[in-house]
């Protein structure tokens, strides 16, 4: 075969300059869970319900704060949902110790394209980067060690808030209204597929965010409903055309007050 | 067998040196000056794209002058280290002292191995919690390492932007004051002075939050 024109440059390294992952592969110091044989053994803590919803101004993600281990609660102040950069949001469920260290090398890794490049990667991008995080982790989920994030993003492009699910096999998926993952998913999406509207408001989404999380709570034993007596609230964010933003703790009580109300 | 020319070791630093320098002279010059809640970098530039100030860190900016691919490719390899460390540890564990010791060291090896010594000047800039733990590196193409307070220069006429910067210079002014003395101070290396639109700053501001680091639109500069 003969060389095409353009062969010989060094314009194509094996390293990208601007993949931080790639880097850590390249030092060999990338993050590994090497499991030999079976894992029966370990019960690692698991990070549960995670939803998101579209809404007029961008998108709304929310999480419990519960994390089990088998059948004991783990953690009960677990946070599930980042900032992924200046405008998206990350939520994770599955194996809480894998996911929390893929989320920090997704932050990161964003962090790094931005700086080398001088721009933000484009929101399909970014989930599309997180779909091949979460494909390299294919291995550990036949180990029974599965990580299944959320993306969540305002598109400064198109100016409309997107959401993306992903499975196991790293598969990437757009949504157009919610979404919903972890062990009370199931019952978060029954919930908001009978309330869901497109023209929420903000003060809208969040209450249907925070009732959704009420509502999975109530059917699943590692979803961590509201929790009055310790002051623990599930973690909602906001991401719109100003960017990412958390809600601050008293409106999400106060969502969270009105949502236990309506569903006892 | 041919035997090659004895070149005294003073001669070589000195020729390098020379070429080094002048190098860098042919670029403009950038300077930094600290402000009341931050550190101001700017310098004359004509390219909206290209850019010779960039972020590094949370708190922490960069600046090169001479030739682009070379203060490029430290510029990249910079935001490696502190992404690289920052990962492994923690964000508070990269420093500016750390990232100025490294390319001063690179630079050094550069300057006496390579074949051609590398023709720029940098600047490593980190805005600490209050006005005392600020800190201003440059790194010369030689890898000598300097720490200056309040203000610095880069570039081929840093003896003259010293010398305007320190009849203005007052302690804990505003961003808008010290943009003023800045651009006074780089204007008066040239008869025309400089362009509107020709200018390209950035600040790193203990403001705003984990990123510190904030690019200053064309129209915030030509105000000042």
């Amino acid at each position: 075969m003969t060389p095409e024109a353009g062969d010989r440059l060094p314009l194509e390294s094996t390293t990208p300059a601007e993949s931080f992952s790639a880097l850590l592969r390249g030092r060999g110091v990338e993050p590994r869970w090497d499991v030999l044989g079976d894992v029966e053994s370990v019960d690692p803590p698991e990070a549960t319900t995670v939803l998101a919803l579209r809404y007029a101004g961008g998108v709304v993600v929310a999480g419990d704060r519960r994390a089990t281990a088998g059948n004991l609660i783990a953690h009960r102040r677990v946070q599930k949902v980042f900032p992924a950069d200046g405008f998206s949001a990350v939520a994770i469920s599955g194996v809480a110790g894998i996911a929390v260290e893929l989320t920090r090398l997704f932050q990161t890794e964003l962090e790094h394209y931005e700086k080398i490049e001088g721009r933000r990667l484009s929101l399909e991008g970014k989930a599309n980067h997180l779909a091949s995080m979460v494909r390299r982790q294919l291995p550990m989920a036949f180990q029974g060690l599965v990580v299944i994030p959320l993306f969540a993003g305002y598109d400064v492009e198109t100016s409309e808030g997107r959401l993306y699910s992903f499975d196991v096999v790293g598969g990437r998926y757009d949504e157009t209204d919610y979404t919903a993952t972890g062990s009370g998913g199931r019952d978060a999406r029954l919930y908001l597929r009978t309330v869901y509207r497109e023209d929420f408001t903000e003060d809208e989404v969040l209450a249907v965010a925070v009732a959704a999380l009420v509502a999975a709570a109530e059917e699943d034993t590692a979803t961590g409903g509201p929790d009055l007596k310790r002051g623990i609230f599930p973690n909602v964010v906001v991401v719109d055309e100003g960017g990412y933003r958390d809600i601050e703790e008293d409106r999400v009580a106060t969502a969270a007050r009105a949502a236990m109300e309506a569903s006892s | 067998m041919t035997t090659p020319f004895y070149v005294p070791p003073e001669q070589l630093m000195k020729d390098r040196a020379e070429f080094a320098r002048k190098g860098i002279a042919r670029g403009k010059s950038i300077v930094a000056v600290e402000y009341d809640s931050g550190i101001l970098i700017l310098g004359e530039n004509a390219s909206g794209t290209l850019h010779k100030i960039s972020e590094v860190y949370d708190r922490i900016a960069f600046a090169g002058v001479g030739k682009y691919n070379e203060f490029e490719q430290l510029r990249i390899g910079g935001i490696r280290r502190a992404d690289l460390t920052g990962y492994a540890y923690s964000r508070s564990d990269v420093t500016a002292k750390g990232l100025a010791n490294a390319y001063a060291q690179a630079l050094g090896n550069i300057f006496t191995q390579e074949v051609k010594p590398y023709e720029v000047e940098l600047m490593v800039v980190e805005v600490g919690a209050d006005a005392d733990d600020n800190r201003i590196f440059k790194i010369t193409y030689d890898g000598t390492l300097f720490a200056d307070r309040r203000f610095s220069a880069i570039g081929g006429k840093e003896d003259a932007l010293l010398e305007a910067l320190d009849a203005d210079y007052d302690e804990g002014a505003p961003l808008t004051t010290v943009l003023g003395w800045a651009k006074a101070a780089c204007s008066s290396l040239t008869e025309n002075g400089v362009a509107p639109g020709e200018w390209e700053a950035a600040v790193v501001d203990r403001l705003n939050g984990r990123r510190a680091f904030r690019r200053l639109e064309s129209a915030e500069i030509d105000e000042a």
